[in-house]
Formats: C-alpha cells, sequence, structure tokens
C-alpha cells in the first residue's frame, strides 16, 4: 500500500511539508530544531520561494539542515554564516537568503559576524536557535548558558566570576540601526509554534521588502544536552529559560 | 585604436582590471601595504556601472567568507589584503578549497612575523604553496612582477579558478603593490548575467531554479570512505593542474653557466643583477616562476643539467629555495640570497651574493 492509499485526502489534517524530504533526520528526539525546519520549509512553500531560496547552514547541530530542506544551501565555517549570506544577497537580491545558526555559532565565535551583517542592515532573516548549550560537542557551555546551569565545560554551574554573564544577543540586535524585525519566540507547544511560524514568515517577507535585517530567536530545548527527558526540557525552559529570555517582539519597524 | 597606457600602482591596478573584468563582487578589509585596492574601487563606484558590489568587511575573516558565500553562487568573487591579514583568511580559504570553489584572493605580502612591518616581503610563500589552512589543498598561485601583471593575472587568476573549481591566489609583495609602472588594462568585458552564471555553473548555490535538485556547497562528509574519494579527487586535481599549468619566464638561460631563479619583485632584481654580472663576464641566467603552484620544477631540473650552481633570490630566509633544491635533487650546488624585514636589497648585493657563494 502507498502513503496515498493508506491517507485518504478528507482524513488528512497534518502533512509534511513538501519542501522536506524524507532524509532520516539525526536530530535527538525531542529537540527543538526539527520543528523549526519544518516551520521555514513551511514559511518558504507558503511564500512561493522554492526556488529563489538559499539557506546557509551552522556549525552546530544544524550543520546538516542543508539534507532536510529541498532548497539550495551553502554550508559556512563556524559562525561566518552571516558573511556568507551577506555575499549571497547582495549578489542575488531577488533571492531569499537566510542563516540558521546555534547560540555558540551566532552569539560567541560568530559575534561579530552577526553583529555586523545586522547592523549593515543586509536584507536577510537570521534564524537563531538559542538552546543554552553546545549541543554538537556534547554539552559545553554556551554565551547563552544561565546562571548556575550545568554543562560540561561549567560542571558546577555557570558561576559568573569565572565564566561571566549569558549574553542576550537578540537585545543586542534590538539596538542596532541596521535591523528591521527583531523577536524572540519558541516551539514548545502548538501557540507557540503557531506565533513562530508567523516570526519567520514576517522576517522573510522583511527580508524580500528591503526592510533590512531580521533575527528570530527561538529559545529551545536540547534535551540531549541538558540530560533530561524532551518533556521535562520543555519543562526546565518555561521555568528557566523563559525568565532570562523573554519571548515577543523586541522590534518591529514597520 | 591606439592601446590606452596609464600610470599607476600595482594595487590600483587589480581594482581596475577586476572591474574590467566583470567581477561581480570585492569583500576586503583595509590593511598596508594594499588599501588602495578597495580605495581604487570606492572611488570608483563600480556598482553604478557594472553593477560590481564592493563591500568593506568587519575583518578579514569576514571578507573571505563573504568570498566563500559569493563564490558559492557561481559568481566571479575576489578580496586583497597583506600577510596579517591573509594569516586571518586561512580558515576560509581551506573552506573554499575544500568546497572547490573559484575566487581570487590578492596577497601584497609585508614583512612578519606577526603585525612585523609595513615593507615589502616575501615571507608568505610557505602559506601560499605548503598550505597555511588546514587539510590537504593546493591555491593555484600566481606572482606578479610587473604592474602590467597585477592588471593581466586578475583575469588569469579567475579563468584558471574556473577551469578546475579552485581558489585562486595572486602573490605579490609591498613593492609591486606601491610602484607605479605604466600598464594597459584590460578591455572593458560585461559582468556575466544571472542565467549566464547558472549555466556556467551547475553546480552553484544561487535557487533551485528549472525545478533542478538542490545544490549544496560544502566542505563536510563525515563517511571516511566518501572523504577519501574526495580527497583523492582533489589530488587528481592538482595533478591535472601541475600537468597543465606550470608557467615561467627564462631570460639568458641558453649560455648559462649559473642559474637564478626568483619570483615577483625579486626577479626583478636579479634580472639587474644578471645583467650587472654578465657585464663582468659571469654567464648567469633567470629563471622567474609565474606559478609558484604548480612549480616549474621541470623547467628548473633541466636547467640544472647545465649550469654549476643557483642562486634563489628570495626577500625571505630561504623558502622557495625548498622547492628549487626538490626539483633538481641536489644534483647541483644551490644556495639561498635574502634580505628580511622589509628590506630590498640592491643588485650589487646580488652580484656578490653570487661570487661568494657559488662562482667563488
Ligand atoms: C573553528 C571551529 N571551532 C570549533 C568547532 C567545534 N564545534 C562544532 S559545533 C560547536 C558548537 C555548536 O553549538 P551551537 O552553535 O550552540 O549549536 P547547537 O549544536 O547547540 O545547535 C563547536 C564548538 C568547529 N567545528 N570549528
Ligand atoms: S544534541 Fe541537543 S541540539 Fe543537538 S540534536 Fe540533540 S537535542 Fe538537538
Ligand atoms: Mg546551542
Amino acid at each position: 500500500m502507498t502513503r496515498e492509499e493508506i491517507i485518504k485526502p478528507e482524513n488528512l489534517v497534518y502533512k509534511k511539508p513538501t519542501l522536506m524530504n524524507d532524509n532520516p533526520m539525526h536530530y535527538c528526539p525531542g529537540c527543538s530544531h526539527g520543528v523549526v525546519h519544518k516551520l521555514i520549509a513551511e514559511v518558504i512553500e507558503e511564500m512561493g520561494m522554492e526556488n529563489k531560496a538559499v539557506g546557509v547552514s551552522p556549525v552546530g547541530c544544524a550543520v546538516f539542515a542543508y539534507n532536510y530542506l529541498d532548497i539550495d544551501w551553502e554550508e559556512a565555517a563556524h559562525g561566518r554564516a552571516p558573511a556568507l549570506a551577506t555575499a549571497i544577497k547582495r549578489l542575488w537580491p531577488s533571492r531569499l537568503v537566510f542563516t540558521y545558526q546555534g547560540d555558540g555559532d551566532l552569539a560567541c565565535i560568530g559575534t561579530a559576524e552577526t553583529i555586523h551583517a545586522l547592523n549593515r542592515g543586509e536584507n536577510i532573516t537570521i534564524i537563531f536557535i538559542n538552546n543554552a548549550i553546545y549541543g554538537m560537542t556534547g554539552g559545553q557551555m554556551a554565551p547563552t548558558t544561565l546562571v548556575g546551569m550545568k554543562t560540561a565545560t561549567c560542571p558546577y554551574g555557570r558561576d559568573v566570576t569565572i565564566h561571566g554573564y549569558p549574553l542576550k544577543m537578540t537585545e543586542i540586535a534590538a539596538s542596532l540601526e541596521g535591523t528591521a524585525y527583531v523577536t524572540r519566540q519558541s516551539v514548545h507547544s502548538v501557540p507557540a509554534i503557531r506565533k513562530a511560524k508567523k516570526a519567520i514568515r514576517k522576517a522573510f517577507e522583511n527580508s524580500m521588502n528591503g526592510k533590512g535585517s531580521n533575527l528570530v530567536e527561538i529559545v529551545s530545548t536540547c534535551n540531549s544536552g541538558w540530560k533530561m527527558t524532551p518533556e521535562a526540557s520543555n519543562k526546565w525552559m518555561e521555568e528557566n529559560m523563559f525568565p532570562f529570555y523573554q519571548l515577543g517582539d523586541l522590534k518591529d519597524k514597520e | 585604436m591606439a592601446e590606452e597606457v596609464v600610470l599607476m600602482k600595482g594595487n590600483e591596478a587589480i581594482a581596475h582590471a577586476a572591474i574590467r573584468y566583470g567581477v561581480d563582487g570585492y569583500f576586503g578589509y583595509p590593511i598596508t601595504p594594499q588599501s588602495e585596492v578597495l580605495e581604487t574601487l570606492a572611488e570608483q563606484k563600480p556598482w553604478e556601472t557594472t553593477g560590481m558590489v564592493v563591500v568593506q568587511a568587519e575583518s578579514e575573516l569576514a571578507a573571505i567568507n563573504m568570498v566563500y558565500g559569493g563564490a558559492g553562487t557561481g559568481k566571479m568573487v575576489m578580496t586583497s589584503s597583506s600577510s596579517p591579514g591573509v594569516s586571518l583568511k586561512q580558515e576560509g580559504i581551506s573552506y573554499l578549497a575544500g568546497a572547490e570553489l573559484p575566487c581570487l584572493i590578492v596577497n601584497v605580502m609585508r614583512g612578519g612575523p606577526g603585525l612585523g612591518t609595513i615593507q615589502p616581503s616575501q615571507a608568505d610563500y610557505f602559506q601560499t604553496v605548503k598550505g597555511g589552512g588546514h587539510g590537504d589543498y593546493r591555491l593555484i598561485a600566481l606572482a606578479p612582477a610587473s604592474v602590467q601583471e597585477m592588471a593581466d593575472f586578475v583575469g588569469l587568476a579567475f579563468d584558471l579558478a574556473f577551469k578546475y573549481r579552485n581558489p585562486a591566489i595572486l602573490l605579490a609583495d609591498g613593492v609591486i603593490g606601491q610602484m607605479m609602472e605604466k600598464v594597459v588594462l584590460p578591455e572593458q568585458r560585461k559582468r556575466l548575467t544571472d542565467e549566464e552564471v547558472i549555466a556556467r555553473c551547475p553546480w552553484a548555490a544561487n535557487g533551485k531554479t528549472a525545478g533542478r535538485k538542490p545544490n549544496i556547497i560544502t566542505s563536510l562528509e563525515l563517511d571516511p570512505a566518501i572523504m577519501e574519494q574526495r580527497n583523492n579527487h582533489l589530488q587528481k586535481k592538482y595533478a591535472e593542474i601541475e600537468a597543465n599549468e606550470v608557467r615561467y619566464e627564462e631570460i639568458n638561460c641558453e649560455d648559462a653557466e649559473y642559474l637564478m631563479v626568483a619570483f615577483g619583485s625579486c626577479a626583478r632584481i636579479a634580472q639587474k643583477a644578471m645583467e650587472l654580472a654578465r657585464a663582468e663576464g659571469i654567464k648567469v641566467g633567470l629563471l622567474r616562476p609565474i606559478t609558484i603552484w604548480p612549480f616549474p620544477s621541470k623547467a628548473i631540473a633541466e636547467r640544472a643539467k647545465q649550469v654549476k650552481g643557483i642562486l634563489t633570490v628570495e626577500l625571505n630566509a630561504g623558502q622557495m629555495i625548498e622547492d628549487v633544491r626538490l626539483a633538481v635533487e641536489c644534483k647541483v650546488p644551490t644556495e639561498h640570497f635574502g634580505r628580511l624585514g622589509g628590506i630590498v636589497p640592491d643588485p650589487d648585493e646580488v652580484v656578490s651574493a653570487l661570487k661568494e657563494k657559488l662562482v667563488k
């Protein structure tokens, strides 16, 4: 039996976006990355930009994003995605250009590239997955790791006298003249997912309308790195991440 | 129509040649002694004429990664810098080589190590031809010896880069970048249209038009068996470049009893030294590698059969000499003469070195 025979159109309530292929995902079950991938695929499809989108994947757990979304991609060196996106958009202004980056990639090794691309007002969107940890390399401290939070390189908890303070890059981005839309979202519940999708759509549309640069932070879980079940991760995120990384639009230059 | 001869600096020639060759994008960061490249582009405003994009990046790291981004879309993109800046670019250069992206990097060398000096040097030879970044890769490396060659090699480097899908580098130095000479600039070409870029680079990631499969630009491969294949593919390509693209110039080599090997500005000094030595009756010839990778090993080995000794003249402590010695397999005495730290030798000094080290 084919999938079409099993799923009758009248019974279809949920569909995988056609831009998402059948390659098995390497993400841990419960990880936020997969949900955000799906939202991006849906938005690109709904905007009819399948043949105009160029994504830039980071170094981090999302390094293989290009394996799952059937659009053109460039894979950047760690932290350099906004530099790639700058050139791609400048050379191909009719293209929808976005980067997809983790907190280590964007807020640590690529701080300069991120701030300057945003401040130049490049007509791109940066999708920022803030899971407060280095997922890919096995759970080390990130610039966004919360005070007291335990990771492989701060096993006794982040201590500000040793490790300094968590960095709020999205607040910095909102203060830059070049940014059009800066928002912080999450994907831990159905309403949150719907809001995050709207935010991505707005950001992508801005970048096509020459409004400037856009940053969509998604406060995310890394259940493997946090060493929690997916469910416990969501709860921990709500209780600990959201008070510090408050959700909502930080800037919207209409 | 008569050729238009203009007088300009080597760095300015790079900028003008890039505009005229139809380059799509330049991404740079100021550093002496090459800042005139970006300054000239800013003054010329090619975005209003040819549509060329010019960006002053936040760092050399960003600039080379902009080059990576642009090259991955199939457009003709370049950057320029000088030694400390080129060190910062090494990460991106390795990625460009790994992802097989054509582009042009210009290094107008200054003295190092560290912040060193703003005076000319050729001490980045090893960095250029032996690696610099990580991994087994090669750059097509051209060494201009005049302002004319600064202009001419921009187009040549891009042609080779696209022919082999490999980054190319112009290894110049502060002398060639800063000196003014007469130059005939190339004719103004039109930049390729987006459609022409797509046709020229079917592998490029610029939006999967016409329903083709997605194009992915990456240097990543976690399966070691496939990664070895990719490396073998690169090595095969490098062997092909070595077989086809060696370029060099020989002056007064037919009757030579001694041979000087020098590239870039040093070749100009060595040429004058050769004239002085010949006036004294020393039969010396000059072989100037134009491509320092691929290196003219065969040509040097061939000349080695007739000479009593070889002198390399370099603005460094002896780097290219290693490739010359490998080429001649130590069958001929091979000596080095160099000045360091930004000092440019007089031809007289070269003649003295030739006599002292070889003619005796
Ligand atoms: C230049 C460089 N330094 C370090 C690494 C190792 N590294 C790979 S991913 C990563 C951190 C990724 O963390 P993040 O950006 O937060 O992404 P996540 O995996 O959490 O999604 C590091 C340090 C690298 N690949 N390159
Ligand atoms: S390590 Fe963390 S960020 Fe990476 S896939 Fe697993 S849960 Fe997701
Ligand atoms: Mg992370």
